[in-house]
């Protein structure tokens, strides 16, 4: 710390933003609200994108076919936050990971949860090895992504 | 063909909580001491680079108008770039560009952060979408703890070992950083305090994350005509990659990282590097969490995919290794985060004409700075060289 301090002045700066869904993140949320994962297929590689896309990261054409993903999926990273941060909708401590949703061809980002997370060696014991996990809904849902409340183990 | 270019001056400010004085004269402090260190003054320049974080970090939207007197840009083209992390060499490759297209002969490069002022962790969170990934990412030390767990898994290495050199590379910067007048945070730590330190994000702990620091950093560009007419020791631009990932951040395989990858491939080629370990003699990796460091050692080839832990482990890239990294400390003790990849830049410079003091590296004659930014999208690469 500097030795001597000076006076600060203190200044807020509050922004609103209502950000734009779109047609497609529109139905994306739509499914969720439903109770479904909605990704969408390129019909140049014919790679299975979750979130549904607008279009293809790659090949840069609009997305084609809607897909029903599957719920379940391999864990393929995972994370433990035990500090808040700015945008956090959940309470700390929590787990955050990428999960393979089965037949598609990228990492959805989610939370893992139903097991204990207060311990950490709980939650590398837990989260071991190769895990299977599925989505666990909220029974009210708003279409959002926490209308998935997390990812449990599977097996 | 560009034209050569080498830096010709850098400046430093003390990096840490500087709230004993205001944002632009924090600017200035990096600005003279660039200058005094060139001999040059802002006659000589013919056009200013400047960057920060994303404008929030500094709450002030345009900051290179506000710092238009302080960057001596008065009169003069004004470019501003900002890549997040990366913003530190995107303004060097700028500068760089500037001068190599022959479309300037001297271009003042700076970069600036003043962190305590505002909420950084709330600015870096506001990097990802809202939509997506803002309520999962916890920030940047939520990414990169997210990649090193990717990054043991996929190479079966065990995580008691990555932990090791993890901690061992926490241990060597700080201790490093020890030598480094610059350096924000000055703290000797043992390898227990830092695998026994709190979890901040898993496998993070506190020790293996960077610091919140305020700084400024400059660093002078110019042409083979002029350096051949001043009279200090020139570090020469012998290679520059640059490469961005996609945005999704679950579309992109980041172990095996081709963006990093191909950041250091492009690099190598206009320095003509085959092989980075034998031939450069130093690195400034941005590191700013320990892990990262890992995966960028095996991304720029020091050493094979997976095997980063037992090098770090074996002293290869501590002091008095085959190629020692971030003998400064590195962002893990220091980090003004627009001014921190030039940062990397200007110890490369220091590194290769003579001059780190008591952190140099001895005889060092090319050395590799890198900057990382955005959700893990951004690598940058500059080499430097003693010799043209």
């Amino acid at each position: 710390m500097p030795d001597k301090h000076f006076h600060t002045k203190k200044h807020d700066v509050w922004l609103p933003y209502r950000f734009s869904a779109g047609p497609v993140f529109e139905r994306f949320f739509e499914g969720l609200k439903a109770g479904k994962i909605l990704g969408n297929r390129c019909p140049r590689c014919e790679r299975v994108l979750v979130p549904a896309r607008t279009f293809c990261p790659r090949c840069y054409v609009d997305m084609g076919q809607w897909v029903e993903v599957s719920q379940e999926g391999r864990l393929v990273t995972w994370t433990m936050s035990t500090e808040p941060f700015f945008g956090m909708r959940t309470d700390l401590p929590y787990v955050a990971g990428l999960i393979h949703l089965d037949g598609t061809n990228c990492n959805f980002m989610h939370l893992l949860g139903g097991f204990e997370t207060m311990d950490i060696e709980a939650v590398r014991e837990r989260l071991k090895g190769s895990v299977r996990v599925r989505a666990v809904w909220r029974e009210e849902r708003e279409g959002d992504m926490l209308d998935i409340k997390y990812f449990e183990a599977a097996d | 063909m560009a034209r050569a270019v080498a830096v010709v001056g850098v400046g430093q400010t003390r990096y840490g909580n500087r709230s004993e004085m205001t944002y632009p004269d924090l600017v200035r402090e990096g600005v003279q001491a660039a200058f005094a260190d060139a001999g040059l003054g802002p006659e000589d320049v013919d056009g200013v680079v400047f960057g920060t974080m994303p404008s929030m970090m500094e709450g002030v939207a345009m900051t290179h108008f506000y710092f238009a007197d302080a960057l001596r840009a008065v009169g003069k083209p004004l470019m501003k770039t900002e890549t997040c992390g990366t913003t530190g060499m995107s303004l060097a490759i700028t500068g760089y560009y500037w001068v190599a297209s022959g479309m300037a002969d001297v271009v003042l490069v700076v970069g600036s952060e003043k962190m305590h002022e505002g909420d950084s962790q709330a600015t870096m969170s506001t990097v990802a979408e809202p939509f997506f990934f803002r309520p999962f990412t916890s920030g940047a030390p939520g990414i990169f703890s997210m990649l090193a767990q990717m990054w043991m898994d996929r190479h079966g290495i065990p995580e008691d070992k990555a932990r090791d050199a993890a901690a061992r590379v926490s241990v060597d910067h700080h201790r490093d950083a020890l030598d480094n007048p610059y350096a924000h945070i000055k703290k000797a730590v043992t390898m227990e305090e830092v695998k026994g330190a709190p979890v901040i994000v898993y496998p993070s702990r506190l020790w293996d994350i960077c610091p919140n620091s305020d700084g400024a950093c400059a660093v002078i560009f110019a042409c083979e005509e002029k350096v051949k007419k001043m009279s200090g020791k020139p570090a020469w631009v012998k290679g520059i990659g640059f490469c961005g990932d996609e945005y999704w951040f679950g579309d992109s395989d980041k172990v095996s990282w081709d963006g990093a990858r191909e950041t250091a491939r492009q690099a190598y080629e206009m320095a003509g590097i085959r092989d980075p370990l034998k031939e450069l003699d130093v690195a400034e990796i941005y590191n700013p969490f320990t892990y990262v460091e890992l995966q960028h050692y095996e991304c720029f080839g020091f050493c094979e995919a997976g095997t980063a832990p037992d090098r770090v482990l074996d002293g290869t890239f501590s002091r008095g290794g085959e190629l020692p990294c971030d003998p400064s400390g590195g962002v893990l003790c220091s980090n003004p985060i627009g001014a921190t990849a030039l940062v990397r830049v200007a110890e490369a410079a220091l590194q290769v004409t003579g001059r780190a003091g008591e952190r140099q590296v001895e005889g060092a004659r090319l050395a590799l700075s890198h900057g990382l930014g955005g959700v893990a999208q951004f690598n940058g690469i500059m080499i430097l060289g003693a010799e043209q």
